[in-house]
């Protein structure tokens, strides 16, 4: 998404840990409501969203709501793209496919992130955890939690599942980083975005000559012929898209959830066997994604009481549907002891999230081992001077001061 | 209680294996969802339909023993 002047989107609005207070309102009145999308005032329009019920048919019918980007700057395309044009940045990023296309990415891709497979990540994960929590403390107190744990550590753990070479992981990681970040220039960001993808091509490039035990090699060893070195890459990106800013910002924005809950901060601490439950309620209460790629109605549908014409785009706010009685009785407080929800955190439907067992591990590992290493882990900073993070596609917090 | 799943509609999250490993299995080769057992003992009914519920391709139902499996049969599972 460029960066566009004025306002953000007011999807993307929050305030502190709730739904920003637009957005808040929006959803009160009804799940599905017209909203402006272009600048000032033109006529353009997508629908918004809101309502858990309404948001899980959304993303649970693909053969009536396609993912798919169908406009946009390509050269000889006058803006809307033929059926079967795909732009080269968008190969291989399984979000911008809708079956029967998605179902062949994703089938080669699924069985590298099964429970099983992933688990045995888990004694990396928690080197990578301990290295950085020893950076941590060599640089304080006090510390920015986010400058040197969140950050690094989900760009460390992305960096050992693709197969990137250590030391190749600084640069790669800052390309990755630039290319990403929505609050630059369009200039800057597609000029980290060619270096950082002429780095993934060599990497698949060696992994199909030599392929080792890691994710990409495996999955050229085991379905080589069904992929191409494109839709390889595209795949890397995706994973650092999805992993970089989301993980960032859950570890962030949790651990300060959890310091203004020091009952639950003590359980944690007391029964780490308790944190499984506490990230689960972390990834419903902050659902830290805005939204999953726009949909496009590809014929005439109601929805939340709404009739929706085909062609019409559609943008699904996660962070309300997960605050919606629907989902959970008081949606609006942080409860770990609260009966599991089907939160919709990683979407719902043929896109929910792959790397969604990678992530929980993750979390689970970043929380566990932070408390344990800093047992009167406190803010630096007044509550009310912690900054969050805007122009990212996840929420999060910019910095996080603490001390111990 | 009878469990079913449609593999098809699987998207491989594998939560119903990592909350209910004693009903629920991840296969290795494709990530989607086996059956450990169709018949799980009334003790685990309770978490059998929170799985269902939280299932992201909607692929786990619920049916009467012995029911003839058409939509009459199926539980409402969303929690």
């Amino acid at each position: 998404m460029p960066r566009r002047p004025g306002p953000a989107p007011v999807h993307t609005r929050r305030s502190r840990f709730d739904p920003g207070a637009e957005l808040r309102r929006l959803a009160a009145e009804r799940p599905v409501t017209r909203i402006g999308a272009g600048p000032g005032d033109s006529e353009e329009y997508v629908w918004l969203v809101t309502g858990y019920d309404a948001v899980r048919q959304v993303l649970g019918d693909h053969v009536r709501f396609s993912t798919r980007r169908r406009f946009g700057r390509a050269a000889g395309t006058a803006g809307t793209y033929p059926d079967d044009y795909r732009p080269d940045d968008m190969i291989g990023q399984l979000m911008d496919y809708d079956p029967p296309e998605h179902t062949r990415l994703r089938k080669i891709l699924t069985p590298e992130f099964t429970v099983r497979r992933i688990r045995r990540l888990r004694p990396r994960i928690e080197e990578i955890a301990a290295d950085r929590l020893d950076a941590v403390e060599r640089a304080g107190p006090p510390a920015d939690l986010v400058e040197q744990f969140a950050t690094p550590f989900s760009g460390a753990v992305l960096c050992e599942l693709i197969g990137v070479p250590r030391d190749d992981r600084e640069a790669f990681l800052r390309r990755a980083r630039h290319h990403l970040d929505q609050g630059r220039g369009r200039q800057a960001r597609a000029a980290a975005g060619a270096a950082f993808s002429r780095y993934l091509a060599a990497l698949v490039a060696g992994q199909r000559r030599d392929p080792d035990d890691g994710f990409l090699g495996m999955v050229v060893r085991d379905h080589g012929a069904d992929v191409t070195d494109k839709e390889l890459r595209g795949v890397c990106v995706l994973l650092m898209l999805a992993g970089l800013d989301n993980i960032s910002g859950m570890l962030s924005l949790g651990t300060l959830v959890l310091l203004e809950h020091p009952g639950r901060l003590a359980e944690i601490r007391a029964d780490p066997g308790t944190v499984d439950r506490t990230v689960e309620e972390l990834l419903r209460y902050l659902t830290v994604p805005h939204a999953p790629t726009p949909r496009t109605a590809l014929e005439d549908v109601t929805v939340g009481g709404q009739l929706v014409k085909a062609g019409e785009h559609l943008v699904v706010s996660l962070p309300t549907a997960n605050r919606d009685p629907a989902l959970t009785a008081a949606p609006d407080r942080f409860d770990p002891a609260r009966a599991p929800s089907a939160h919709l955190a990683f979407g719902h439907g043929v896109h929910h999230c792959l790397g969604a067992a990678l992530a929980r591990m993750e979390l689970c590992i970043g929380y566990t081992e932070l408390l344990r290493r800093f047992p009167h882990l406190r803010l630096a900073a007044p509550a009310a001077e912690v900054p969050f993070r805007l122009h990212t596609t996840a929420y999060g917090l910019e910095r996080l001061p603490v001390a111990w | 209680m009878e469990v079913r799943v449609d593999r098809d509609r699987c998207v491989g999250s594998g939560l119903c294996m990592m909350h209910v490993p004693a009903v629920f299995d991840q296969s290795e080769d494709d990530g989607k969802v086996l059956l450990a057992t169709a018949h799980p003992g009334p003790g685990l009914a309770r978490s059998v339909r929170g799985a269902a519920g939280r299932c992201p391709g909607r692929a786990i139902s619920l049916h009467a023993d012995g029911g003839t499996g058409g939509a009459d049969s199926t539980e409402n599972v969303r929690q």
